[in-house]
């Protein structure tokens, strides 16, 4: 006898149907009544990546923005309102993506969201968020919102973003480590940002790209790539989100042993991967780009110290109650920073609910600079309210004894260029 | 480096992706083969093959080999009692019927990949290998482990042959896979066969995963990957039939490696994906598949 889960002929009355109904329904309700009781609250919505390839830095981005409304609620709110933060999942996926912001709008109906990082999630959620007309505020590093592929809705007031980054530093790549670079990016969006300004950066330094190298974001060995690493190279660019850079350090150690060319990286792959790793020996005395130094270095601001503190962040970036729970610190200070720009931002246009939407966009646009402060522990910044971009000072760190000490540090305007789109002009 | 090399690199890229392939579709065709059952979970069991790897190796942290020794028996052990759980409680229930255990083990699926979330965490982690062996060729340097991967690959596969062709419970295992009710009238208690074969197919790819998880990271998304190639040689190889697993791993391997460092990656998997439709059109039931009689 065969029985299939699909014919199973259950009993369902009538009356344990309405039952079962009538519970489903209270359960949705709940929260909606929960929170309409409430009143007087800023809702913000936080798409997070708790799963999927993006949960390593979906896990300290709550953290972070955890902590960073605590402080606020605790210093009595935004104009007298408590922040209300709703957080979902997205899977780190854009259709999952998208669905949440649409439930954040529609349902939640929130004052803004902030908090999406992988480009991919951002492109397809960030078109949606201006089509539903609520203000999208991501944490993301992507050149798209500058390059004018997004809208009026979207901003980026936490983190430099790719184009600014990489044209900040190529002075210092050509000058200390060489002009022949062979780059090693991930084949889609974030990676042919990289590709494209890096390359375009490099060449204004009178250097070039020996060899592009474009790698599938689900890639799990590289031995197969490094025969395309031209023997001229005289620097390895390589930028990879993934959880396979343990694999790429170590193959790349394989490949070359004691004759490398010099290495050239962004944090970005080992956000959440502890330096002292035995797979990664062969890092050492190798360089990377820090937004904001994981180790906590000599210079240290007491900004640095406060934030640290607060978002649970020892001296070597790992969390005080684990020290194998390492951080995402160059990237995770976009979403506090991000929350007091909402807050500054609301102040500004004295903003008590989705009606002065359109009063708080405005008042985003308006803003020039933040100051160093405990609100923006990274640094100073620059907000260009066209491009919706904010521009910072970037890091270059050299690995000792499995630990980062920045080596350079630019200024502002070493990242700056003509802003490509004009936001303001758009409809609101 | 010049064409010799290349193709060298490639070559012996190509002999280690197929051996851990062959191990893990395997397990992946004998569950086939024996109980009709398409395994959807059986990534997960290699995932859960590295992630119990990680564990036990960290309980180790001084003595790599020794710590490396411990998760190659105990990993592979605990996904066994995991997959013989699994059968009893839940495919046996189902009287394995073969759609109502498709939908069961994608629900496995989702339930081992968000368990491994929850408990493991989102990090990729990383396992020391046994022993740091590196070959200095004239051209390349290469990771001495991974020829030991080889090597363990065929010893396992020469192991599996001698179980299902030389002992009894060999024998068992292949007169539930010709005729399960005959089997059974002649006093098989076929039940038991196919919890113990769905635990050996589990431990195949817990073994696999133990094995590649010193190159590669332990990370409760890894399970996706040897799932997918894994039904690309079962079916190419023929449903149920080991030998054809074997050849169609090695082939894949070989063509997916040596195409991936000549040309691109996404061109080898295209070349695998295209070599499914073509036995599908051709030959429906494999290379070394038997018609449905």
């Amino acid at each position: 006898m065969t029985k299939s889960i699909f014919s199973a002929g259950s009993t369902l009355t009538r009356r344990t149907a309405l039952k079962g109904i009538a519970a489903g329904a209270t359960l949705i309700a709940s929260p909606y009544v929960l929170r309409a009781a409430e009143g007087g609250t800023i809702k913000l919505g936080a798409p997070f990546h708790r799963t999927g390839i993006g949960a390593s830095y979906g896990r300290w981005y709550e953290r972070v923005a955890q902590a960073a409304v605590k402080l606020i609620n605790e210093g009595g709110g935004i104009n007298g309102k408590q922040i209300e933060m709703i957080v979902e999942d997205d899977g780190t996926d854009p259709k999952r993506g998208t669905e949440v912001i649409e439930k954040f709008a529609t349902e939640y109906k929130v004052d803004a969201i902030f908090g999406h990082l992988f480009s991919h999630v951002v492109a397809a959620a960030g078109s949606r968020a201006g089509e539903l007309k609520v203000p999208y505020l991501v944490c993301s590093e992507g050149h798209q919102l500058a390059s004018g592929a997004l809208n009026r809705y979207t901003f980026q007031p936490g983190i430099t973003d790719v184009k600014s980054q990489v044209s900040s530093m190529a002075p210092w790549v050509a000058k200390n480590l060489g002009k022949k670079v062979t780059m090693i990016f991930p084949d889609y969006a974030f990676g042919h940002d990289h590709r494209d300004y890096f390359s375009a950066a490099i060449k204004a330094q009178g250097g070039e790209i020996s060899a592009l190298i474009p790698i599938p974001p689900t890639e799990s060995s590289f031995t197969r790539y490094f025969p395309q690493i031209p023997s001229e190279t005289e620097v390895i660019y390589h930028v990879m989100v993934g959880p396979a850079v343990l694999t790429f350090v170590k193959e790349l150690g394989d490949h070359f042993g004691s004759t490398r060319p010099q290495i050239f990286g962004f944090i970005d792959s080992l956000e959440a991967v502890d330096l002292a790793t035995p797979q990664l020996d062969y890092l050492e005395g190798t360089y990377f780009w820090e937004a904001y130094p994981r180790y906590a270095q000599a210079n240290q601001t007491a900004f640095d110290k406060f934030y640290r503190e607060k978002v649970g962040v020892d001296q070597n970036g790992a969390s005080t109650s684990d020290p194998k729970d390492i951080s995402t610190y160059s990237h995770m200070f976009s979403v506090w920073e991000t929350l007091f720009v909402i807050k500054q931002a609301m102040e500004m246009a004295k903003y008590q609910g989705p009606d002065q939407k359109k009063d708080f966009i405005v008042a985003l646009e308006s803003l020039e600079k933040f100051p160093e402060s405990n609100e923006h522990p990274q640094g100073e910044k620059i907000f260009n309210g066209k491009t919706h971009q904010v521009f910072g000072k970037q890091n270059i760190s050299k690995v000792e004894n499995t630990k980062l000490t920045v080596v350079h540090t630019t200024s502002i305007e070493d990242g700056m260029y003509e802003p490509e789109v004009d936001y303001t002009k758009m409809d609101l | 480096m010049g064409l010799g090399p290349y193709l060298f690199l490639a070559i012996l890229e190509g002999l280690v992706q197929a051996s851990v392939l062959t191990v893990t579709a395997v397990g992946l065709s004998l569950v086939f083969g024996v109980m009709r059952v398409v395994n959807v979970a059986h990534g997960e069991f290699f995932m859960l093959g590295a992630v119990f790897a990680w564990f036990v190796s960290n309980l180790l942290p001084d003595h790599p080999a020794l710590g490396f020794i411990a998760a190659l028996i105990a990993a592979p052990a605990l996904v066994g009692a995991m997959a013989y759980a699994s059968d009893r409680l839940i495919l046996k229930r189902l009287n394995y019927d073969p759609e109502a255990t498709i939908v069961a083990t994608i629900g496995l699926l989702y339930v081992f990949q968000q368990s491994a979330l929850i408990f493991f965490g989102p990090d990729a982690r990383a396992v020391e290998p046994p022993f740091y062996f590196k070959i200095r060729f004239p051209w390349f340097g290469y990771d001495g482990y991974k020829l030991f991967i080889i090597l363990a690959a065929i010893l396992l596969m020469l192991g599996i042959w001698f179980l299902v062709k030389k002992t009894r419970i060999g024998l068992l295992m292949r007169a539930t896979q010709l005729d399960r009710e005959t089997a059974q009238a002649f006093g098989i208690n076929v039940d038991n066969v196919s919890a113990y074969v769905f635990a050996l197919g589990a431990m195949l790819a817990a073994v696999a995963a133990v094995l590649v998880v010193p190159i590669q990271q332990a990370h409760y998304l890894m399970g996706l990957d040897p799932l997918l190639l894994s039904f690309i040689v079962v079916i190419i190889g023929g449903l149920g039939s080991i030998q054809g697993t074997v050849v169609a791993a090695i082939l894949i391997g070989l063509s997916d490696g040596i195409l991936s460092v000549f040309f691109s990656p996404t061109l080898a998997k295209m070349v695998s994906t295209l070599l499914v439709a073509l036995v599908l059109v051709v030959r429906p039931h494999g290379l070394f598949g038997k018609a449905e009689r």
